[in-house]
């Protein structure tokens, strides 16, 4: 099987050189041998997935003209909801839960001839930053199975870099999908607040809660992006902006461009705390933008330091109002109880694991009689300031360059005693969520022990082809 | 301002979370350490900057209008022209634990 891009495939299923039916199976049996060790999947729909590749070969047949993701196999962070097919959430709470309808991400997916393999393993409610908060079993980095995946999208990653998967689609409310696209050395995209419709993503925090797609090359992202963005009446955040053809916009020249593309580089990115290796790494790939005909200019975003406390209350407060559906009455685990009270109690924790209690706590407390305006309303203060430091770089620049991770992956079991530490490894992606902005990570090299580091890329709200556009160029570079 | 014993407590009550022994004070313990961390937020002034809750907000917003018309552009256009079809009600009771067939069931509420 030595196609490997979304236009290869396409390509081949057209020209009858292979089917949808036939990369199907190949694509199951690649998971049958690689995902005992790796444990990217959580469940496999293999009858939806066959049906949709037999339509899809059907129109092959008949020469019909294909559908952009014509059998393309995809699959699916397990925080999106898929009718009739199991959706977990990475929690026991909802261990049988059987969703009575689509995310709208998913469906446009379908609907663009993509075949969807099964769901992937996360962070419980996407709550984590290595996916051993899954409820399941943890997920190993095919790249050094010793180590983390990344998380909360962990198992996408993993797919995509075992090329279990040649695309896949995960959450992103801090930077769970660009963290685990740097470590497992693939391309993560955050698209903008807005951009893509969140109607069917179980929320754990939804003014910072963003769909987006993992894939090999940036131009595989693009094209996914593509198929799953722009206005869905069922998701009344979603905006009411054109979706620019993504791909024709990531072939236009970089080099030439009049006046250059400006590229910022922000001090506050590259501090204490930065790995020595990843630096140099990053500051190479920097330098190769120069080269392509960017500027590269020197910014500040100063009050980056305050992200993460800002972010861990925003977050904590909203998953605390999210999660309180979980009770036991409507769907998903019921503890026995003789009482409703009791019933509630025993549900929520018999069903939440550690840290989504501990998040819910930290939440309610952030939101109690008393503290609001000290921790609540302080965070959205705060992150009124991190979103001005953006719209003022984005005035002087059209890109800003940094890191996507302080490190490269952790070892397994190295910071799972320690929430702040984990909390940490976060911290040059959660602005983007604050801010609402877009932003990459895509491969630029390896440390020492040839673990992957990700360059990240944020760009104005909506500007994604810029963004789609500088991240092609650097990597036709590599 | 560390939290105490009783803090967590109260919290957990509201959260609908009764906790073991042992994760109330896992609680203790990273809490404060959570919230040691965020006190930095208090180094800066905000007195005269205002909240953000939503990105969306930014360009979806129109200020010229007052009230509830401000977030016009949330309006959903399939509920325009009457109400949008919702979940069979079948298809609702599906994934719950008890039902009666018609409604949810829970353990009794009122005792009498």
């Amino acid at each position: 099987m030595a196609v490997a891009t979304i236009g290869d495939i396409r390509g081949a299923i057209a020209e009858r050189k292979t089917t949808a039916t036939t990369l199907a199976h190949d694509f199951y049996s690649r998971i049958k041998k690689e995902d005992l060790e790796i444990g990217a999947f959580l469940t496999l729909c293999k009858e939806r997935a066959l049906a949709q590749a037999g339509r899809i070969d059907a129109m092959a047949a008949e020469g019909k003209p294909l559908p952009p993701l014509a059998g393309v196999p995809l699959a699916i962070k397990d925080v999106m909801m898929t009718s009739g097919v199991r959706t977990t959430a990475g929690s026991k709470i909802l261990d049988d839960f059987i969703p009575p309808y689509d995310c709208t991400a998913v469906a446009r997916l379908e609907a663009a001839g993509a075949v969807l393999l099964g769901k992937l393993n996360c962070d419980e409610f996407a709550m984590g930053s290595s996916t051993e908060n899954s409820a399941y079993h943890v997920v190993r980095n095919p790249r050094d199975k010793s180590r983390v995946p990344g998380g909360s999208s962990g198992g996408s990653a993993a797919a995509v870099a075992a090329e279990m998967a040649v695309a896949a689609l995960g959450s992103d409310t801090g930077g769970s999908i660009r963290q685990p696209a740097s470590f497992c050395g693939v391309v993560g995209l955050k698209p903008t607040y807005g951009r893509v419709s969140r109607y069917g993503l179980i929320a754990f925090a939804s003014s910072l809660d963003h769909i987006g797609p993992f894939a090999k090359t940036v131009k595989d992202a693009a094209l996914v992006l593509r198929t799953i963005a722009g206005r869905d009446p069922m998701d009344s955040t979603s905006a009411e902006v054109p979706v620019p053809d993504y791909v024709a916009e990531l072939e236009k020249p970089v080099r030439g461009s009049a006046p250059a593309l400006k590229v910022g580089v922000a001090k506050e990115y590259f501090g204490a705390g930065l790995d020595p290796e990843v630096r140099a790494v990053v500051e190479a790939a920097i330098q190769k933008l120069a080269e392509l005909g960017c500027e590269v200019v020197p910014i500040s975003l100063p009050h980056t330091e305050y992200a993460i406390p800002a972010y861990y209350i925003v977050a904590t407060a909203e998953a605390s109002a999210n999660l309180a559906r979980f009770d036991g009455v409507r769907y998903g685990f019921r503890a026995k109880a003789n009482t409703l009270s009791e019933m509630y109690r025993k549900t929520r924790d018999g069903g939440f694991g550690m840290e989504v209690k501990r998040r819910i706590m930290l939440g309610t407390y952030a939101l109690s009689a008393g503290y609001y305006d000290a921790y609540y309303l302080k965070a959205q203060k705060v992150r009124t300031l991190l979103t001005r430091d953006f719209d003022e770089a984005f005035k002087k620049v059209d890109v800003i360059a940094a890191p996507t991770c302080p490190t490269p992956a952790f070892k397994l079991g190295e910071k799972v005693n320690d929430p702040l530490a984990m909390y940490l490894a976060d911290i040059y992606t959660v602005t983007a969520n604050l801010a609402g902005i877009p932003g990459i990570s895509i491969p630029c090299g390896e440390n020492h022990e040839k673990l992957p580091i990700g360059l990240q890329l944020f760009a104005r709200h909506f500007d994604e082809a810029t963004l789609l556009r500088v991240a092609h160029a650097y990597e036709q570079t590599r | 301002m560390k939290i105490t014993d009783k803090d967590v407590a109260y919290v957990a009550d509201l959260a609908n979370l009764d906790l073991t022994g042992d994760e109330r004070a896992r609680m203790l313990r990273d809490l404060n350490s959570i919230l040691e961390y965020i006190e930095r937020l208090g180094e800066l002034d905000t007195g005269n900057v205002a909240p953000m809750a939503q990105v969306s907000d930014r360009y979806g917003v129109d200020e010229s209008r007052h009230g509830s018309e401000r977030f016009a552009y949330a309006i959903r256009e399939d509920v325009k022209d009457g109400l949008r079809k919702s979940l069979p009600h079948q298809v609702a009771l599906d994934n719950a634990p008890e039902t009666d067939g018609t409604f949810f069931e829970v353990p009794k509420v009122i005792e009498r």
